[in-house]
């Protein structure tokens, strides 16, 4: 209703996603210091990396074309590591039974929830390259220790996975099949089984291809698989068979995920 | 089919049940010691607002809420001092019956119906759905009594509302109960479903001769299929009669002032119950 | 079905099938094959794996004797890893920063609705799968075969590894901007990398940001490794401790990479609740 002549803003700024322009700047000069920080205590050695960029050209041009004439070692090494997947992740599935039930707050007591969620979040903390070490020590080089490592992570992913759908789940169920007078085990397998198994599944196939990701590097602490190949032939400079190398296990990860994705979504 | 077998423990009462009191761990008094006793096959429906301790009154008769102190005797046995395995053996005996039925979804019809059975079977047997023939048989002719003849293999997450109560209800009676406990089995229901469900559980009732405590937020519906009415209120029974003794007097001391002359409509739809008592049960216990 | 469509007048002895199955035989032969393929998967794979079952025989015994020595930490050598584990913060922070910086335009390639034509698509895309297939470790050999051992080896294994995690979940979020705000800005006659920049950018900030959080933490955990390739941070001092047998050094480094994990997790996943 007001007639008189309002003056307007002639100065207008976009609102950022830091609320005032003073937050951005000390953002901004938060990540400079960081950078000067970060680039002074590591002392790179600029000389060095000049060096490498000639350097890089070099590898680049002897990976290409890459060196597929001893597929025989490369499909031992990849075959293994498919091996090692597949049986990691079975046996890793039977043992995240017992560690999902035992993390589930709804299902396990205390104490045992405590003790199952502490496993868990250390057992998650390691890189698996870590594990693969600590095996490797335990039994020796080779695919054995591979496959424990793998083994041991899938069952703290799919332990900690399956104790979240238990804990998703609808207690309605439970509460009716104990209300029949059914025992733990039948309670298990009638009220919380239905209702975890299809996400579990579709958990399961996630991790077989991740497992098939994983078990290209554990080999460069020597725990068997195709790393192993690959780790030899970047210490020999053998850079062709390297890049063959490379190629494959792009290739191989990149159908897993496909497989992987068509396999959850016919799980209804 | 069902054997009442109570009158034999010397003419103890079907169901006894003695200052029965649960205080919950928040602090909440939710039972403040109920005395009940059916000695005869009747349907009981228990009224009270949200909050006055329905739920949690017949979750301590199957001690799926375990009561902090009292007695409940089934056919003169006491279930309060189960011990686990005892426990189990005595809720085999008492079918129960839910507000969002509680059905597996993702299992079929029978294998929902039979799962009433399971205090009956072996672990390995029940993984295998191997159930003896008289069980299989059974749960056919109940489908069929409750009106899911040939619905067996539909996956109860393919039924509407009042045809998974119809599981629910066969279920239940699965167990060949004593007792059957229903926990507003018609809140979820529209309220013609919510009749018809009633006159099933009424007939069921008749033909089994198993009493049943019902409890529910309808007092049309109650007053109408109930042949006796237990009145709620801060977790103590403050009425208690014959369903025709249910006056105007009485439902306010159950619910408070209120002109209860004036007429309702046809369907009575009770605006949908808050489920506190519900939310309070853990998975757990 | 309703209550009074009962037959009420049924035959009072109708006979009911005293047999029932859960899965028709066609389904249990499924069954069947589905779980004999797991069984055969699962055999081929371990006895090719050629196992010598002799190791696991005394393996409770080494591991005790593992944990034995391990105990009692030598606490006295935390200092001494003090500066690794800040080099190796470094290294998943710097090595982000540099993915944030290349994810950007890569993810806008391999958007369908942003990229210029079919062959910057397949570009953007090849780039992608490149860069998620490889390890962040393997990424470690190969930089550290070209920059020779260091942090930046490993700063640059980070960041490639991370540009397509970071990019493809960007890309994703890029198609499914609002079509709309696209078409507004377009309709003002801006110019493509104005468009961008104006109508797509503010809308897949929250996912570029957050992502690149999440990635921030997966990289800690990451760069505690790469020191196992000679590219930089805690790795080289716990692979060097462990090739010595200097397992009570081992034990403080690991409850050190614990520590520095767990906190750069919980701080990601808070930042990360007050962002989204």
């Amino acid at each position: 209703m007001t007639t008189a002549v309002t003056s307007y803003p002639s100065r207008w700024r976009a609102p950022s996603i830091f609320g005032s322009p003073g937050r951005r700047l000390a953002f901004w000069a938060l990540v400079a210091a960081y950078l000067v920080w970060s680039l002074s205590t590591l002392n790179v050695d600029t000389a060095r990396i000049l060096a490498g960029l000639p350097r890089a050209w070099t590898i680049l041009e002897r990976m290409v074309p890459p060196d597929f004439s001893r597929w025989e070692l490369l499909l031992t090494g990849m075959v293994e590591s498919v091996q090692i997947a597949i049986a990691a992740t079975i046996i890793g599935a039977v043992l995240s039974i017992p560690i999902g039930i035992a993390a589930s707050a709804n299902l396990s007591p205390r104490p045992l929830y405590l003790l199952a969620r502490a496993f868990i979040v250390t057992g998650r903390t390691f890189h698996e390259v870590i594990i693969a070490i600590f095996f490797v020590k335990l039994f020796g080089f080779g695919p054995v220790a591979g496959l424990l490592t793998l083994a041991f992570s899938s069952a703290i992913f799919l332990g900690k996975m399956l104790a979240e759908d238990i804990e998703n789940m609808k207690p309605g169920p439970v509460e009716a099949i104990r209300a029949t007078g059914a025992s733990f085990g039948q309670t298990f397998f009638y009220a919380v089984v239905p209702q975890v198994l299809v996400k579990t599944l579709g958990v399961l196939i996630y991790r077989l291809d991740s497992n098939l990701r994983h078990s290209t590097v554990i080999g460069i602490v020597g725990a068997g698989g195709i790393g192993q190949t690959l780790s030899a032939s970047f210490s020999r400079y053998d850079f062709d068979f390297a890049s063959a190398i490379l190629l494959t296990i792009a290739a191989m990860v990149a159908f897993g995920e496909w497989f992987s994705d068509w396999a959850r979504r016919r799980l209804r | 089919m069902s054997a009442v077998s109570g009158a034999a423990a010397g003419g103890a009462p079907l169901l006894a049940v003695a200052g029965l009191a649960k205080v919950y761990p928040t602090g909440k008094k939710a039972l403040g010691g109920v005395d009940v006793v059916i000695d005869r096959p009747q349907l009981v429906a228990v009224i009270g607002s949200s909050g006055a301790g329905k739920s949690t009154f017949i979750r301590c008769i199957n001690r799926l809420v375990e009561p902090t102190a009292g007695s409940v005797r089934l056919n003169g046995e006491e279930i309060v001092a189960l011990d686990r395995k005892g426990l189990r053996a005595a809720r085999r005996r008492i079918g129960m019956i839910f507000q969002e039925y509680n059905l597996v979804e993702r299992l079929s019809v029978m294998q929902n119906v039979l799962s009433g059975r399971l205090g009956y079977t072996g672990l390995l047997a029940s993984l295998r759905y191997r159930f003896p023939p008289e069980d299989i048989q059974a749960a056919f002719a109940l489908l069929d009594r409750v009106g899911l003849d040939g619905y067996h293999n539909q996956r109860a997450d393919a039924l509407s509302g009042g045809q998974r109560q119809r599981v629910g209800i066969a279920r239940a009676l699965m167990q060949r109960p004593e007792l059957l406990l229903l926990d507003e089995p018609t809140a979820s229901l529209d309220p013609k479903t919510s009749r018809q469900i009633m006159r099933l559980v009424r007939e069921l009732v008749a033909e089994r001769q198993t009493p049943a405590i019902i409890n529910i937020h309808d007092v049309a519906l109650a007053r109408a299929h109930a042949d006796r009415i237990i009145g709620m209120k801060d977790g103590l029974i403050v009425f208690d009669a014959e369903a025709s003794a249910l006056t105007d007097a009485a439902l306010t001391r159950i619910y408070g002032e209120e002109d209860w002359s004036t007429p309702q409509d046809e369907d009575d739809e009770a605006p949908a119950a808050p489920t506190v008592a519900t939310a309070q049960v853990d998975a757990l216990s | 079905m309703t209550a009074h469509q009962l037959p009420q007048d049924r035959a009072p002895m109708r006979r009911y099938p005293d047999h029932w199955e859960r899965y028709s035989l066609r389904e249990r032969v499924v069954h069947w094959i589905w779980l004999g393929g797991i069984a055969l998967a699962a055999a081929w794979s371990v006895s090719a794996l050629d196992i010598e079952w002799a190791f696991f025989a005394d393996a409770h015994e080494q591991a005790a004797d593992l944990i034995e020595r391990m105990w009692p930490p030598r606490w006295s050598y935390l200092p001494r890893i003090v500066q690794p584990l800040i080099e190796t913060l470094h290294i998943a922070t710097l090595g982000t920063m540099i993915a944030i910086v290349f994810a950007l335009p890569v993810a806008f390639l391999a958007a369908r609705n942003t990229t210029y034509n079919q062959a910057t698509w397949l570009l953007g895309r090849a780039m992608l799968v490149m860069s998620r297939s490889i390890n962040t470790v393997i990424w470690g050999l190969l930089f550290v075969a070209i920059f020779g051992p260091g942090p930046v080896a490993g700063i640059c294994a980070v960041a490639a590894r991370s540009i397509g995690f970071i990019a493809k979940l960007v890309a994703e979020a890029i198609e499914e901007v609002d079509a709309g705000q696209i078409e507004a800005a377009e309709s003002t006659g801006a110019s493509t990398l104005q468009v961008y920049g104006v109508a797509i950018l503010p809308q897949i900030l929250p996912v570029l940001i957050g992502t690149s959080i999440y990635r921030w933490d997966i990289n800690v955990r990451e760069s505690s490794v790469l020191g196992f390739v000679g590219a930089g941070g805690i790795g080289l001092l716990l692979y060097a401790s462990i090739n010595q047998f200097a397992w009570s050094q081992a034990i403080v480094i690991l409850i050190a990479i614990l520590g520095i994990v767990i906190i750069s997790e919980a701080l990601s996943a808070y930042v990360r609740s007050r962002i989204v």
